[in-house]
């Protein structure tokens, strides 16, 4: 099944359940399972809090939400015009953070990788960042089970 | 979000209920960190998530900031009945070498 869709919402935590559960209805005609699903809502969630917290610093923006589903495949891009980031791959590090006495975890590229089949990041310093994210639905499952 | 709390002895049982995210973490810092502050004595304080339906990073922020709390005080941190989703971030994350899972 092939589908598109595009929404866009302000970069506000209230919004973080919006988006996660809007990508997760709009995947439900692959009939994810519940840990298929739940792993698509959490990188969702990730993404969208790296925009509010990082990206905007809890001054709001834009957060823009792309889905498109291929066959088997949803692939998610979610961007924002905010500060960017300065070094990509340091911050894929696990445990890494800027927000070292906030209680932040550093673990949100981790899971976002972890649970998803795909995961990729652009970011312009200045300019904002990208996250890009697939996972094929069913990928792990038994012909018969 | 909400936390009940429930008290034998010198354990300390918090029960969350919600959604764990970062919308709801700041309140939900402040329900914990009173709780536990009502608590100084509490040897073993379990961190019940049974009800808890969504959790990501953020929430794995809080419950090692808790951990920090409830070390301070002396006491030991434990969690039980994450549900599935909970516990592969909690797994990914490696917060079961430092809070155990009971």
């Amino acid at each position: 099944m092939n589908n598109h869709m595009r929404l866009e919402c302000e970069a506000i935590s209230e919004n973080e359940i919006f988006a996660r559960n809007a990508v997760a209805l709009f995947v439900l005609p692959l009939e994810p399972d519940l840990t298929e699903l739940s792993d698509i809502k959490t990188a969702v969630s990730e993404a969208v809090t790296n925009c509010i917290v990082h990206a905007y610093g809890g001054q709001g923006g834009t957060i823009a939400i792309e889905c498109s589903l291929e066959e088997r495949t949803i692939h998610i891009k979610i961007a924002d015009n905010g500060k960017g980031i300065a070094d990509v791959e340091e911050a894929m590090q696990p445990f890494f953070t800027t927000l070292p006495g906030e209680e932040r975890s550093g673990m949100g590229f981790t899971i976002m990788q972890t649970f998803m089949s795909d995961f990729k990041v652009e970011s312009v310093l200045g300019k904002g960042t990208t996250v890009f994210m697939s996972k094929t639905i069913g990928a792990g499952k038994k012909e018969n089970a | 979000m909400k936390i009940t709390s429930r008290v034998a002895g010198e354990k300390l049982w918090l029960y969350l209920e919600g959604e764990m995210d970062e919308c709801t973490v700041a309140e939900m810092r402040r329900a914990a960190d009173g709780i536990l502050d009502e608590h100084p004595l509490a040897r073993q304080v379990v961190f019940n998530l049974a009800g808890v339906r969504f959790m990501d990073s953020t929430g794995i922020g809080f419950l090692i900031g808790r951990y920090k709390k409830i070390q301070r005080f002396g006491g030991k941190m434990y969690l039980e009945n994450p549900n599935v989703s909970a516990d592969k971030v909690l797994a990914v994350s490696g917060v079961y070498s430092l809070i155990p899972k009971l």
